[in-house]
C-alpha cells in the first residue's frame, strides 16, 4: 500500500500548462521533497495533495483511495505554509485546536493532544500569547504544531523555512529532520533550497516546467543524474559540463573536444546503452569538487590547465580553469596556493563522471 | 580641497544652523496661517450662533457675543412651539440616524463579504465583476436619479427612510468593496487554505479569521461612508419630503424657506447641529482612519 499515490496528473491554469502527467509514490514513513526553481508548478503539485486545488486530468490516492474529489479537511492530511499563516486574531492555543474543534473533536482529546503537541515542540510556555508576540522561529514551531495535533497521514510542507534567516533556517531544517525521525510521518516537502531537499530527503523530485525531471534518493541525484538540468541544478558551483564527442576505437570510449588533443579515456563509466558512440556530441559533466590538484587514485585523469579566476569563500576557494576556452570550476581548500594565468596540473576523478546525450541532454 | 581649516567648518555648520532655524520658523508661520484660514469659518458660525438678532444687527461677523446665549440652538433643535409653518430639525436628525445606520451597517458589511470573496473565492469573471463595481464609483449621483426613483416607486418604498436606506446602501457597495478588497488583498491566502484544511467553511473563515483582523478597513469604511450618507443631500432632497426627510434637506428648507426676517443665529446653530456627528465619527475614529489608510503597506 502506498500512503499517496499520483497517477497520470495534469493541471492548466487556462492555456498554461503547469504539470504534465505526473507520476508519483510515497511509501509509508517517507520523507518526499519536491525540488526546483520558481514556477517550476511544485507548489501546485503540493496545492493538489491537499486538494486545495482542483484536478484537470488524473488522480490522487491516499492509502489507495481515490481523493480526487475529497474536500481537504478529509484528506487526512496536514500542511505548514510558508507565512506560517496563523490565525492573527487566536492566541497559540486556539491556532493549535482550530482544526480539532472544527472536526468536533471531544473536548478532553482536544486537551490531550494539545498538551502533548505543545509539550514536545517546547511551545508550552507561549501558548497565550498572539502570533505577532512570537518570533520567526515560534510561529515556525507552531505552525508544526497545529499540523501536528491534527495526527495526519501525510504532512505537506511548502517552502517552510524560506522566511526564516540563515541562521535559524538551519536550525529548523535539524529539528524537522528529528522530527520526522521520531514521529516517522509521511512527508511532502516542497523547497527551491537545494540544501534543504539533500539533508531532509528519503526521496527528492526534481521538477522543471511541470514535469519530474528525476525521482530518486539524493545519492542517486548528486552522483547520477538523469540529465542535465538535474545535473546543473544540484551542486554548488553546478557541475561542470564540457562539450565534445566521443570516440570509440578498438573497444575504448574516450572523450575529445573540438580541435584538441586532449583525449580523456572513458574507462568502467556505466553506460545505458553501449551502442553507436562513435562520433556521439556529448556533455562530459565533472563536478568541482571531484577535480583536485594531486592524485588521490590511480584511474586519475592528468590535466594541465590555465588558472583564469579564484573566488574566495573561506574554507574553500572556487578556481575558475580555461579548458580549450571553455570554462571549467573547481572547488580547493583555501590553503592551496595557485598561480592565477599560469598552467596549473589538475587531476580528474574519472570514477564520479557523468555522460550526457548533447541533443536530447539526457544521460548516457 | 586641501585648504578647508577647522575654522571655515566652524562657519559652514554656523550658517546651516541659521538657516534651519529661519525655515522652521517660516514654516510654523505659515501653518498657522493656513490654520487660521480654515478656522475661521467655524469661529463665525459659533460666534454668530451665540448672539441675539439685534447683537448680529449691530455688530460685525467677528464681534464677540455679549454672553452665552444658546436660545438660538433651542430654537434650531426644538422650533418655537408654534403650529404650522415651524420647521424644527429634531424629528429630521431622528430621520437622519435611522437611515445613516443601517445603510452604513448594510453598505459595509455587504462590501466586506464582496471584497472577500473577490480577493480569496476566485472564480471565473471575477476581474470583470471588480472592473463593473469599480466602475459603479465613477457614476455621478445625477445620472441614477430617475432609474432609482422609478425602482423604489415599484418597490413602493419611495419617500421613506427604508427607500433611502435602500439608495445609499447601493451606491456605497462599490465603494466599500473596493476597500475591503484592496485591504483584503495584502492579507495571505495561505490563511485561508490553512482554514479550509482545518475544516472551516466559507462563512467560518470570514467571520472568524478575516473579520477580526479588519478592524482598520471597517473604521476606514464606516467613516466614509457615514460622512458621504450623513452629508447627501441630492438622494434626500430627490427621495423624500415633508417628514420622512432626513436633516440636510431640513437644513436647507429651513434656512431658505423662513417668509420672515433672515434668522442668522439660528441658521448658525442648525449649520453646526447638522454637522455635529460627522465630527464626533471623525474624533472618535481618527486615528483608525490614517492607520486602516496605510496598513495595507506594513506586513501584520
Amino acid at each position: 500500500m502506498k500512503t499517496l499515490k499520483i497517477e497520470e496528473l495534469s493541471k492548466n491554469f487556462g492555456s498554461t500548462e503547469v504539470l504534465r502527467k505526473i507520476n508519483l509514490e510515497i511509501d509509508e514513513g517517507n520523507f518526499l521533497v519536491l525540488l526546483g526553481p520558481s514556477g517550476c508548478g511544485k507548489s501546485t503539485l503540493l496545492n493538489i495533495i491537499a486538494g486545495l486545488e482542483t484536478i484537470n486530468e488524473g488522480n490522487v490516492h491516499i492509502d489507495d483511495y481515490n481523493v480526487s474529489k475529497v474536500e481537504p479537511k478529509d484528506r487526512n492530511i496536514a500542511m505548514v505554509f510558508q507565512s506560517y499563516a496563523l490565525y492573527p486574531s487566536m492566541n497559540v492555543r486556539e491556532n493549535m485546536i482550530f482544526g480539532l474543534k472544527q472536526a468536533k473533536v471531544s473536548k478532553e482529546k482536544i486537551e490531550e493532544q494539545l498538551e502533548k503537541v505543545s509539550k514536545f515542540l517546547q511551545v508550552d510556555a507561549l501558548l497565550e500569547r498572539k502570533p505577532s508576540q512570537l518570533s520567526g522561529g515560534q510561529r515556525q514551531r507552531v505552525a508544526i504544531g497545529r499540523a501536528l495535533v491534527r495526527e495526519p497521514r501525510i504532512f505537506l510542507f511548502d517552502e517552510p523555512l524560506s522566511n526564516l534567516d540563515a541562521k535559524l533556517r538551519v536550525e529548523m531544517r535539524r529539528e524537522i529532520k528529528k522530527l520526522h525521525q521520531q514521529l516517522k510521518t509521511t512527508v511532502v516537502y516542497v523547497t527551491h533550497d537545494q540544501t534543504e531537499a539533500m539533508s531532509l530527503g528519503t526521496n527528492i523530485a526534481i521538477m522543471n516546467h511541470g514535469v519530474i525531471q528525476q525521482n530518486d534518493t539524493p545519492e542517486n541525484i548528486y552522483n547520477k543524474p538523469s540529465n542535465t538540468f538535474v545535473a546543473d541544478f544540484i551542486g554548488s558551483p553546478s557541475m561542470n559540463l564540457i562539450k565534445g564527442n566521443l570516440k570509440e576505437s578498438s573497444n575504448k570510449v574516450s572523450f575529445i573536444t573540438n580541435g584538441s588533443n586532449i583525449e580523456i579515456p572513458i574507462n568502467g563509466y556505466d553506460f545505458k546503452e553501449k551502442s553507436n558512440l562513435d562520433n556521439k556530441e556529448v556533455f562530459f559533466g565533472i563536478r568541482p569538487e571531484h577535480i583536485f590538484f594531486k592524485k588521490s587514485n590511480e584511474e586519475d585523469f592528468e590535466i594541465n590547465l590555465r588558472a583564469d579566476l579564484s573566488e574566495y569563500i573561506g574554507h574553500e576557494q572556487i578556481m575558475t580553469f580555461n579548458f580549450e576556452n571553455q570554462e571549467v570550476l573547481a572547488k580547493f581548500p583555501s590553503t592551496v596556493k595557485i598561480d592565477l594565468s599560469k598552467n596549473t596540473k589538475l587531476f580528474f576523478d574519472l570514477t564520479q563522471i557523468s555522460l550526457f546525450d548533447a541533443k536530447t541532454e539526457e544521460r548516457i | 580641497m586641501q585648504d578647508k581649516t577647522h575654522s571655515s567648518y566652524k562657519q559652514l555648520e554656523q550658517k546651516s544652523k541659521y538657516t534651519n532655524m529661519f525655515l522652521r520658523w517660516f514654516l510654523y508661520f505659515v501653518l498657522v496661517i493656513f490654520a487660521l484660514y480654515f478656522i475661521f469659518p467655524l469661529y463665525v458660525m459659533v460666534v454668530t450662533s451665540l448672539k441675539t438678532m439685534e447683537e448680529i444687527r449691530q455688530g460685525t461677523l467677528l464681534t464677540w457675543p455679549s454672553g452665552l446665549n444658546f436660545d438660538s440652538w433651542l430654537v434650531a433643535w426644538g422650533g418655537r412651539g408654534y403650529g404650522a409653518g415651524d420647521t424644527f430639525l429634531k424629528p429630521y436628525f431622528w430621520n437622519s440616524i435611522k437611515m445613516v445606520v443601517p445603510a452604513v451597517f448594510f453598505s459595509t458589511f455587504i462590501g466586506a463579504m464582496a471584497g472577500y470573496v473577490l480577493t480569496k473565492w476566485r472564480f471565473k469573471g471575477d476581474k470583470w465583476v471588480f472592473l463593473f463595481l469599480l466602475f459603479g464609483c465613477f457614476i455621478p449621483y445625477q445620472a441614477i436619479l430617475l432609474p432609482m426613483a422609478r425602482t423604489l416607486g415599484v418597490l413602493g418604498i419611495s419617500n421613506s427612510v427604508i427607500g433611502l436606506v435602500l439608495v445609499h446602501t447601493v451606491y456605497g457597495i462599490p465603494f466599500t468593496t473596493l476597500f475591503f478588497r484592496n485591504f483584503y488583498v495584502s492579507i495571505p491566502s495561505e490563511l485561508v487554505k490553512a482554514a479550509r484544511i482545518d475544516g472551516a467553511g466559507f462563512f467560518k473563515i470570514f467571520f472568524k479569521i478575516l473579520l477580526p483582523v479588519s478592524t482598520p478597513i471597517i473604521v476606514v469604511t464606516i467613516i466614509w461612508q457615514f460622512t458621504q450618507i450623513w452629508n447627501d443631500f441630492l438622494f434626500g432632497s430627490t427621495f423624500s419630503f415633508g417628514e420622512a426627510a432626513p436633516i440636510q434637506v431640513a437644513l436647507n428648507n429651513m434656512v431658505l424657506s423662513s417668509t420672515s426676517v433672515k434668522e442668522y443665529n439660528v441658521d448658525m446653530a442648525s449649520a453646526i447641529i447638522a454637522g455635529i456627528p460627522t465630527l464626533i465619527v471623525y474624533v472618535l475614529a481618527g486615528k483608525y482612519f490614517i492607520r486602516g489608510l496605510t496598513s495595507g503597506a506594513v506586513k501584520g
